[in-house]
């Protein structure tokens, strides 16, 4: 991710609400290749670069074990880790891994991620906590009964 | 068209809760139409940003990878009555939406 088009999109966004409709359009680049990639290691690298990955306690993932519809899975992410820059969360087993991402400001923004995600089937889910120059994850597997990325 | 964006605040964590439910098809572009045979054409949120009195406090990308009618959590901090807080996203096809809400 460029984290220089982010900036800009950034302070172009303090301009005012009238004006953000268009300016979020145009400044915050969203990154197509990014969600197009069908490997959740190539994803991560492609995010991530060389930043150390390890798997950590301060990240909590609250999922059901079991999701009767893939369509609708209901994810939190929960980060005690103060200076966290971003939440990412992405599903090994979907045709692109790359699910969804944001980016906070701390001091601003707490440790805090919800989303209703989609799964085609049974995968592990595991959520990537940006946070000073590391990169947290914790992981946990959701069964899915029907999938919901064929409709 | 238009697409309906709400927007709750509650107490939560080290501050608020946001959450945002937008009414949204976030069609992957791999559905066919059961009927026709035909791919419908993908269309989903690609960037929701979350405003506090007119500053960023969180952008979120989102793809083909988060359900129908999105409904998006982030935590605010240092929110006091009154303050407001904003929500606007736009898709892959040139939509937006926004909706704002007061601190209570």
């Amino acid at each position: 991710m460029n984290r220089r088009i982010f900036l800009k999109g950034t302070a172009l966004c303090a301009t005012g609400f009238g004006l953000l409709k268009s300016v979020v359009a145009m400044a915050l680049e969203w990154p197509k290749t990014l969600f197009e990639l069908e490997d959740e290691a190539e994803a991560v690298k492609t995010l991530f670069g060389d930043t150390p990955i390890s798997e950590s306690a301060d990240v909590a993932i609250k999922a059901p074990l079991q999701a009767e519809n893939g369509a609708v899975v209901p994810i939190k992410v929960h980060t005690t880790l103060a200076d966290a820059e971003s939440i990412s969360i992405m599903v090994e087993k979907n045709p692109s891994p790359f699910i969804t991402t944001v980016n906070l400001r701390p001091g601003s923004s707490g440790g805090m991620y919800s989303a209703r995600i989609k799964m085609g089937q049974t995968s592990n889910v595991t959520a990537y906590v940006k946070a000073g120059g590391k990169v947290h994850t914790a992981s946990q597997e959701i069964k899915v009964t029907v999938g919901g990325c064929g409709g | 068209m238009a697409f309906v964006t709400k927007m709750k605040i509650k107490k939560g964590g080290d501050g608020h809760d946001v959450l945002c439910l937008v009414k949204h098809p976030m069609e992957t572009g791999l559905r066919k139409d059961k009927k026709t045979g035909k791919v419908i054409p993908a269309h989903f949120i690609e960037v929701m940003a979350f405003q506090l009195n007119g500053t960023t406090v969180a952008e979120a990308l989102l793809g083909q990878g988060v359900s129908m009618n999105p409904l998006i959590g982030i935590n605010v901090i240092g929110a006091k009555s009154g303050d407001k807080i904003t929500v606007s996203w736009n898709d892959n096809m040139g939509e937006t939406g926004a909706a704002e809400a007061t601190v209570k």
